[in-house]
């Protein structure tokens, strides 16, 4: 007995002695990557990106030119990168939060401030993307890719003759017939905020009221749902199994533009507004190889690499060299690719109606709890 | 009193201090054997649990992280709300629903398996195993598939004229895919417990009872039961804690409490309330386990 | 079973089907699974025609060959260091007494019954401190990767492992370990000679099931490892947020050829042990 007793007492000396050290405070450095050039390399590069947001062979090409290896690293939302992040010894240089990640991670100090010197090629950023409300200064991201969140249809069984409208899913009225056939995104903010948007709300309302209403319209929705899905919503869309669907725009792209009917298929964004997200590229405080970090980034800024970029996932650019480049398309390559994934149609309400999602701080649960309490 | 010739070649006479001192040499021996799993659950296991003990008294600071300053109850008392309860139980609910399944089921695959002969025994075991090779996850997009509209279990009934059954995202679907994913732990306790027992045991009982049925019941249940408790609490615990099965199979309609934890830790980010979700979750299926093992008449 | 009886009549007809039906319900995924891993279509479920171009994606990804490399030496050493320390285990609470039983017993108990996403946090918060530590006292700099994954799934598998052995154990008679012991000169002879031998089929459950839930995990792995080191399930996971493609179906196939591998080289292995 004496002996595991012995063990326990000292297995909760240890943890709390553990608590003590955290206590301490980690140090952000946020000054490491100021003493880095431009195009100086410090290290192999480690990126932590979404899953096939960028070409493994684009990675390839940046390292070859720069005689360094790479790995790359997958990650499925940002909630499930940020704790990783957080905890410090990620081994990460390169991440890519959205918007409201930027602003948490800057708040929290895990992200390090950028040595603008050293990334020359931001200026090829568009003038749509400066001021941006999470990072107004650009100090600390660079905008990566964007995108926005909206309704997919298939008009072969809908027809054409649907109201450009979140109601298109939450009323009953237009959309009764499909019942068992619509799909929401299994994610608070994105649901919630397309009721919110529908009820003619922001969707970063704090107000308790607004978000009730979003909650009891959710809930007289959630029976006429196939289901609350993220990742496979324009799957549904293009097997049957859902004939409305709500989704992301280049997700929504790539699998229309694959089906042989791609003409069949419609994905627009409803004219009370929607989402519009912005992914980023940042520093980890601690990353291993902060210069090598910003060189990668400087190299993704150019108009070739952000024209790939877009060649590849779908998603839209706020690379204006990049939009330039393929705007002309001297050899025409990108056929037509613009004018597809711009195509001003897709914004019902136009561009202005679309709203970035915020992090609302304290308020943040209040949306979980009220999806969980939508769905009863 | 016995007679023991030890590697010395000295005879040794059974008196009550050699008793007392072989005892303690047992003891001995035995702790020496359970202390490397021991000190590895505490350093591995129980520390970075006190951890999470600790997160659970603390509060969700404003951007998701976890202020640990300022210990309080807050998160515990949200275990009261309505909502967590009916999560619970709907949950509860599943996760027996699931078990009895796996049993019935599993029962008498394991006895079939284990009157096999030996070389078959094995091969037939491994092929058991061979589908859990494959990614969990790709397991349940697959059941998808074949549940889906126009998939192929819908094509079958159709063809046997039993009508159309798009079983996606019902609750029927969930049940299916959590005994599918459940099964072989109920079966791997089950044959371990059942292959030890004697089969001329079973013969004499047959004779006796005169029927299979009470044979089963006198006999190989009491004799087997090590093994349907172990794949019980194999089967229930996972089952009860689930969330990708239900997302994919049930559509996330309702809520079940491996979803609600997951989603605090990682939607929320609200780490205090998940981490008192799961230390409850834990004293229960901990109490459950404790009750069951007493019934069951073994220790713990 | 020693002295098996053949089931008879009725019963031995439900008892096949009963068999029958379990296999073809395993292996009805597996089954689409493989077929589909060669169709052109993106979507799962639409046959487009016979195509490797999702196996050639998955040797071309250099990502995804890292991926599966990485799982199997994990689960390799996983499984090893599991099935002695959960074998010691249910050994231990098996076969003898001693102070700290029942506290060891519910420590046991606890690895099964944590949700895996509470264990994912714990490991992370918990590798995080570790190694602050023993950088500010022994200036050891550690990274998250090989064997942090490896102490996770260990720590969880000892449990499972030992519940599969202890099932096996219990009530087993201790009659011919006692003879055993008297015969032999040694404990350790005995162990080897008679009561391994019988716990056999128990461990052999045991590391199948370590090796499996090494295989599978993905919310711990997730959370400790470090760049480089992801596992394929993990992979997959990454994937299938972008998108369930054939792509994932040609890489669990790889992974199931390798598994079937892995265990027919380890049983050819004994085999050639024990002589043929």
């Amino acid at each position: 007995m004496r002996k595991t007793r012995k063990l326990q007492v000292l297995g909760a000396i240890f943890a709390i002695s553990l608590l003590a050290v955290t206590a301490c405070g980690s140090d952000d450095d946020d000054s490491a990557g100021s003493a880095c050039e431009v195009g100086q390399i410090d290290g192999d590069l480690a990126m932590y990106n979404w899953a096939e947001y960028i070409d493994e062979e684009q990675l390839a090409a940046f390292a070859e030119e720069y005689g360094i290896s790479f790995t790359l690293d997958t990650y499925e939302s940002n909630e499930a990168m940020q704790p990783i992040i957080s905890a410090g010894n990620s081994g990460y240089d390169v991440i890519v939060p959205s918007d409201y990640m930027v602003s948490i991670l800057i708040e929290a100090g895990h992200i390090m401030k950028l040595n603008l010197d050293a990334i020359p090629n931001s200026s090829n950023i568009s003038e749509d993307f400066s001021g941006l409300y999470y990072d107004p200064k650009a100090e600390y991201s660079v905008p990566y890719q964007w995108g926005t969140t909206g309704i997919g249809v298939n008009t072969a069984v809908v027809g054409d003759d649907f109201p450009r409208s979140w109601g298109l899913i939450f009323d009953p009225a237009i959309s009764g017939a499909f019942d068992g056939q619509i799909q929401l995104l299994n994610d608070p903010r994105e649901t919630l905020g397309a009721a919110l948007k529908y009820l003619g709300y922001s969707l970063n309302t704090t107000s308790e009221s607004e978000l009730n209403e979003a909650k009891d319209l959710l809930a007289a929705t959630s029976s006429r749902l196939a289901a609350f899905n993220t990742d496979s919503a324009d799957e549904f869309l293009t097997s049957g199994e859902t004939v409305i669907g709500h989704g992301y725009s280049g997700d929504m792209f790539v699998q229309f533009l694959d089906q042989d009917n791609y003409e069949d298929y419609v994905y627009f964004v409803p004219e009370e507004g929607g989402t519009k997200w912005i992914d980023n590229m940042a520093i980890p405080f601690d990353a291993p190889s902060p210069c090598t970090a910003h060189t990668f980034i400087n190299w993704m800024l150019t108009a070739e690499q952000g024209a790939a970029l877009t060649d590849w996932n779908y998603y839209d650019t706020p690379n204006q060299a990049a939009l330039d480049l393929m705007g002309e398309d001297p050899d025409g390559y990108y056929d037509d690719l613009l004018d597809f994934i711009r195509n001003p149609e897709l914004f019902a309400g136009g561009v202005d109606s679309l709203e970035s999602i915020e992090d609302t701080g304290d308020f943040e649960t209040n949306y979980s709890d009220a999806f969980v309490n939508a769905k009863g | 009193m016995r007679k023991r010739e030890s590697t010395e070649h000295v005879v040794e006479v059974a008196t009550p201090e050699f008793e007392k001192t072989a005892q303690k040499k047992e003891a001995r021996r035995g702790l020496l054997m359970a202390l490397p799993s021991y000190l590895y659950l505490i350093l591995f296991f129980v520390i970075p649990l006190g951890i999470v003990l600790i997160y659970s008294f603390a509060t969700r600071n404003r951007f998701g992280g976890t202020d640990l300053s300022g210990w309080n109850l807050e998160s515990y008392e949200r275990i009261a709300e309505p909502i967590v309860r009916t999560i619970l139980f709907r949950s509860l609910w599943l996760a027996i629903l699931t078990t009895v399944i796996c049993l019935v089921i599993a029962y008498p695959f394991a006895y079939y398996l284990s009157t096999r002969k030996p070389a078959i025994r094995n091969v037939m075991l491994v092929f058991v195993m061979i589908p859990f090779w494959t990614n969990f996850l790709v397991r349940n997009y697959a059941w998808r598939v074949i549940l889906g509209n126009d998939g192929p279990f819908t094509k079958v009934t159709e063809f046997f004229g039993l009508g159309t059954h798009e079983l996606l995202f019902s609750q029927k679907a969930v049940v299916l895919g959590l005994v599918y994913g459940y099964l072989p732990f109920m079966i791997l306790p089950l044959y371990a417990a059942i292959e030890r027992i004697d089969g001329q045991l079973l013969e004499a009982s047959r004779d006796l009872y005169g029927n299979g049925w009470q044979s089963f019941k006198n006999v190989l249940l009491p004799l087997s039961m090590p093994g349907v408790i172990a794949g019980s609490i194999l089967v229930f615990v996972p089952s009860l804690g689930a969330y990708v099965t239900p997302e994919i199979l049930g559509g996330a309609k309702t809520t079940l409490l491996g979803s609600y934890i997951v989603t605090q830790f990682l939607t929320a980010r609200n780490w205090p309330f998940g981490a008192a979700l799961s230390f409850v979750l834990m004293a229960v299926m901990l109490l459950m386990t404790i009750i069951y093992f007493r019934k069951g008449g073994r220790t713990l | 079973m020693s002295n098996a009886v053949e089931p008879r009549g009725l019963s031995k007809i439900g008892l096949q089907i009963n068999g029958w039906l379990v296999y073809l319900f395993f292996y009805a995924p597996i089954v689409l699974l493989v077929i589909f891993s060669f169709s052109e279509s993106r979507n799962v479920g639409k046959w487009g025609g016979f195509t490797l171009s999702w196996y050639e994606q998955f040797i071309d990804s250099s990502n995804a060959r890292n991926a599966l490399e990485n799982s199997i030496k994990i689960a390799i050493v996983v499984t090893i260091i599991s099935v002695i320390l959960g074998t010691m285990s249910a050994l231990a609470l098996e076969r003898f007494t001693f102070k700290g039983k029942r506290v060891f017993d519910a420590l046991l108990y606890l690895p099964i019954i944590i949700p895996d996403v509470t264990m994912a946090v714990m490991l992370l918060l918990f590798f995080g401190e570790f190694f602050e530590i023993l950088d500010n006292l022994f200036g050891i700099q550690l990274r998250k990767g090989f064997w942090s994954i490896s102490i996770s799934h260990i720590a969880f598998n000892i449990s499972f492992v030992s519940v599969v052995v202890r099932a096996r154990l219990a009530g087993m008679s201790t009659d011919l370990e006692e003879a055993a012991v008297d015969l032999y000169a040694s404990r350790w002879k005995a162990f080897r000679h008679v009561t391994f031998p019988q716990i056999l089929p128990g461990i052999a459950g045991g590391a199948l099931l370590a090796m499996t839930l090494s295989l599978d995990d993905v919310v711990i792995t997730q959370f400790v490892a470090g760049p480089g080191w992801t596992t394929l399930p993990v992979y997959v996971f990454g994937l299938i947020r972008k998108g369930v493609t054939p792509l994932i179906n040609s890489i669990s196939v790889i992974m199931l050829v390798s598994s079937m591998l892995l265990v027919g080289l380890s049983l050819l292995a004994e085999r050639t042990r024990r002589g043929g």
